[in-house]
């Protein structure tokens, strides 16, 4: 009876057997790292004024990159979900090229451009905007390495959206602004919110590119690597813990709200 | 109403070079044409949703060719009804009044005729997708309606439906034509959808509208065999037409000849309905000119009807209820005679 079972789902065991491996290789060093922390010093760790400081700006900072990220990503998306144009599929690859390049060559390269002495860091200096060791920074840094997730999501969303419910409402008296606002991002706001969510999230666990372009004001991933490099893991290991712990609270509460209004469809 | 003048829409596997067409107000107008993706584009084309590779488009004495769609008043339902998934049926219907800021009472009042028109009141709080086809089909005409359109455009509205709502939308469509008389134009490959609805037909094929007239004319006497056999005409010769003074004369074709009624002599095509065709056990005493005698070769079963081939030479395809064929005990192998009227033949 058994040998009959495991025979004929010989397919579903061996992947549910490899699935499980991956699965815990990526549960259990957070778990561990969640549970072997000592709650005291977890929560004296919660209370020191430089790891709330930490926290908050990368948060922060991670959800100015997201909403820069918003007001101009989605509207690359629609152009790239409705048109077709010649290099369309060059420009969907260098899109998504932030994604691909190690983090710290992508800190170098924004140097070049938002450093004091180049292109935008010398506009951007004119009205007193810093690039160099500033939250600016930081939010560029954030912005470069996220964007992608944003735009690659929102397209979907759009393409998703079928033409012509456009075009009924064209006909029905709505001016392309109108049809876009009432119709195609109504239509296509799960993609670009989960998109925004999957953004603030890489803005939030982003490190190579920040500590390349804006070492301080620290955010929290730049301060848990100091905290290792100059304590050692004692000392690194709780603020590594709350800020694991704040991410997956947040990304468990947005994934729950995107869930929770597609029921309601 | 509408004019248009010379329209080219060519998409690989549908093209139409240079079409023109003259629609009055009120009409009921279907365009018949093989599947494809084509129709809807000729469609879009006049809502001024797909750009125009040439030609221009009249519509009450207003060109509209360069007209941004939302400016023309052309209302479309597409065959996969379209309605916004996000809003309820009822925001769905005043979509369009809402967006030209009419005043609440207006679009309550619009609301309220068209739910009654179309029978759909318990539908306004649904969702689109809780609907059936039927239902849904009935709120998308609602919505192209409740702008009050100068041209309402219908892509295969009856296809995706089965057949049961099929029978009733196309009633449904009949009777609200009837009533507000909105100058539409329907796109259909079913022939017997646009016999049914249509005031004329226009009949497209090969890159080109083959014919246009009433679904009497299309039916009756179709211009060309690719026209007779969209028609489902079945008899389709190929032959010469000689002799005789004014009308009378004799189609030849295939060693024998049929008495026609026509004005025309030369080469050219007969066509003949298989529901015009009188299938007898003894020749059948009457006026009609055309008698053969022959032996069923083929019984193709249609359910209510069946069509038998019957070999005189040359083959016809004649129409029998399923009544008849019982009574008279026909079946493959048997000898009959078959007659039909002179003016029964259509030339071509």
């Amino acid at each position: 009876m058994v040998r009959e079972w495991v025979r004929s789902n010989k397919l579903t065991l061996t992947f549910v057997l490899l699935g499980a491996v991956i699965f815990l290789f990526i549960i259990v060093p957070l778990f561990r790292m969640i549970f072997a922390s000592d709650p005291v010093i977890l929560k004296e760790t919660l209370f020191d004024p430089e790891v709330t400081r930490a926290i908050l700006l990368t948060l922060y900072t991670a959800l100015i990159a997201t909403g820069v990220g918003f007001v101009l990503g989605v509207p690359l998306a629609y152009l790239l979900a409705r048109h077709e144009f010649r290099g369309k599929r060059i420009v969907e690859g260098l899109i998504d090229v932030p994604i691909v390049v190690p983090h710290t060559a992508a800190g170098i390269a924004l140097l070049f451009v938002f450093g004091r002495n180049f292109l935008m860091g010398r506009a951007f200096g004119a009205v007193g905007i810093q690039f160099v060791d500033s939250t600016a920074g930081i939010v560029v840094a954030m912005l470069f390495v996220s964007i992608p997730f944003l735009i690659d999501s929102a397209k979907e969303g759009f393409k998703k959206v079928d033409v012509r419910l456009e075009k009924v409402a064209r006909t029905l008296g709505a001016s392309p602004w109108q049809t876009f606002f009432k119709v195609s991002f109504p239509l296509a706001w799960r993609s670009i919110l989960s998109g925004n969510i999957m953004m603030w999230a890489r803005g939030i666990s982003e490190f190579g590119a920040v500590i390349i372009l804006a070492y301080h004001p620290m955010i929290a991933p730049t301060l848990i690597y100091e905290r290792f490099e100059t304590y050692g893991l004692a000392y690194s290991r709780p603020v590594a813990v709350l800020l694991i712990l704040i991410s997956l609270i947040i990304f468990v509460v947005f994934r729950t709200l995107v869930k929770g209004g597609r029921k309601g469809d | 109403m509408i004019r248009v003048r010379d329209l080219w829409v060519d998409l690989g596997d549908f093209v139409l070079r240079g079409a023109n067409l003259d629609i009055s107000a009120g009409e009921y107008f279907v365009i018949l044409g093989p599947t494809g993706a084509g129709k809807t584009v000729l469609l879009e084309s006049m809502a001024g949703l797909y750009p125009l590779k040439r030609g221009r488009i009249w519509l009450g004495g207003q060109e509209v060719t360069g007209l941004q769609p939302e400016k023309r008043g052309i209302s479309i339902v597409y065959q996969d009804q379209m309605l916004f998934p996000h809003f309820k049926v009822r925001d769905n219907i005043t979509f369009g009044l809402k967006i030209r800021k009419s005043s609440p009472s207006e679009v309550e009042q619009t609301l309220v005729w068209l739910s009654e028109l179309l029978g759909i009141h318990q539908l306004l709080d649904r969702k689109p997708d809780t609907l059936s086809g039927g239902e849904k089909q009935k709120v998308a005409l609602a919505r192209a309606l409740s702008v009050r359109p100068r041209l309402l455009l219908l892509d295969e509205p009856l296809s995706a439906l089965d057949p049961g709502s099929r029978e009733v939308l196309q009633r449904e469509l009949r009777r609200i034509h009837e009533q507000y008389r909105v100058t539409t134009v329907h796109v259909t490959h079913d022939f017997e959808e646009a016999i049914a609805l249509a005031d004329r037909v226009a009949v497209i094929g090969d890159g080109a509208i083959q014919q246009i007239g009433t679904p009497e004319q299309i039916f009756r006497k179709p211009s060309s065999e690719f026209v007779a056999r969209f028609a489902m005409v079945r008899n389709i010769f190929r032959g010469e037409v000689r002799g005789g003074e004014g009308k009378d004369a004799l189609f030849e074709f295939d060693g024998t000849h049929l008495v026609v009624v026509t004005e025309h002599r030369g080469r050219c095509h007969a066509s003949l309905r298989p529901e015009d065709i009188i299938v007898s056990h003894a020749p059948f005493p009457s006026s009609a000119r055309n008698s053969f005698s022959g032996t069923i070769t083929g019984v193709s079963d249609k359910g209510s009807t069946l069509l038998l081939t019957v070999s005189a030479p040359p083959d016809f395809v004649c129409l029998v209820t399923r009544n008849s064929f019982d009574a008279m005990e026909l079946s493959v192998g048997k000898q009959i005679h078959i007659t039909f009227k002179a003016s029964a033949v259509n030339i071509f």
